[in-house]
């Protein structure tokens, strides 16, 4: 019981704060592909430096215990495909699914058609699962993480990671500023 | 009621971030949004096919399709009290390609194990491999994609 009402207060935060930013609005995050608009990437590198770091930190303070935070696994082929297909799904749409329910939440037919989309494509795989099983399943490694992937220390990968994504972002306000 | 404008997106990205943060905390995972539709698309599917993949998401789907449920009462909410909740068509032609970005997204994304969110943000925070190949081909398919479907968003 106390995991569903944790469920619904961080669902509600998030739609919250994705609404917010304007990613439930379908011409904005397209806009992204053809670099009129990087809110995205903005809201995204911005989102995933605080999350890790925070982690990080928390985890070195005895807050959090990151050994029991769950990490997706990694099967490097099937999310390769699966990222391109996603992706061009993404300009397609303009909306992934958790903005998808955003511009539902806002009326916008655009997010009815994409959730409907979504609900389709996931029962398109669970009918095909078994003719599709070898491949999903190919080049599994686990919940391989990039420190353990390099033998890096893992505040050296956070903090190179937070350099790349601060220059990332700096590099897009630097742009901006000269259109 | 005249729209507000969109926050920071700056300001935006660190409050989701300290929303995700919350999220490892208190539920020991990150957060999604594919998982609910694999889970729902799974009770139907479980109707005619038993296999793995529908077995998986048959069991356990409740805490995501809750948090979805959350996720679009906060996004109603907020886009309540900024004038911008509005019943709207999609503008013509859009409505068709939305429902396909739809199918092929709910196909990548059960490939793939997560979305945007589950995969790339959540897994991506977390420094997971998986993640960070997902966020690099989801970004790089969008810009290869993107000058083919130039007239969509003209």
């Amino acid at each position: 019981m106390r995991d569903l009402l944790v469920a619904a207060a961080i669902g509600v935060a998030f739609g919250w704060t994705l609404e917010r930013a304007g990613l439930g609005d379908p011409p904005k995050l397209a806009g992204q592909f053809y670099l009129r608009d990087f809110t995205v990437l903005k809201v995204m590198m911005s989102a995933l430096v605080t999350a890790m770091l925070g982690a990080f930190w928390l985890d070195r303070l005895g807050v959090v215990d990151l050994g029991k935070v769950y990490v997706p696994e990694t099967v490097l082929l099937p999310q390769l495909v699966g990222g391109l297909v996603f992706g061009f799904g993404f300009v397609l749409s303009g909306l992934c699914p958790g903005t998808s329910c955003v511009a539902l939440a806002s009326g916008r037919g655009e997010g009815a058609a994409t959730v409907l989309g979504l609900l389709v494509g996931m029962l398109l795989m669970g009918l095909a699962f078994p003719s599709l099983e070898a491949f999903y399943g190919a080049t599994p490694i686990g919940a391989m993480t990039l420190p353990r992937l390099t033998g890096l220390p893992y505040g050296v990968v956070v903090a190179g990671i937070t350099v790349a994504c601060v220059g990332l972002l700096a590099a897009i306000g630097r742009w901006e500023a000269r259109r | 009621m005249t729209p507000r404008p969109y926050a920071d997106p700056y300001l935006a990205g660190v409050g989701l971030g300290l929303v995700l943060l919350a999220c490892f905390a208190l539920s020991g995972q990150g957060l999604g949004a594919s998982g609910a539709f694999a889970s729902a698309a799974s009770h139907v599917a479980g109707v005619v096919s038993k296999n793995a993949w529908v077995e998986g998401y048959l069991h356990g789907g409740s805490w995501m399709l809750v948090e979805v449920g959350g996720l679009i009462v906060g996004a109603g909410l907020s886009a309540w009290l900024a004038g911008r909740l509005a019943v709207s068509n999609a503008p013509s032609g859009r409505f068709a390609a939305s429902l396909t970005g739809g199918i092929l997204m709910g196909v990548g994304a059960a490939l793939a194990r997560g979305c945007t969110s589950g995969l790339a943000l959540s897994g991506g925070a977390l420094l997971g491999v998986g993640a960070w190949v997902f966020m690099i081909a989801l970004f790089a398919a969008g810009f290869l994609a993107a000058p083919l479907l130039r007239r969509l968003w003209a």
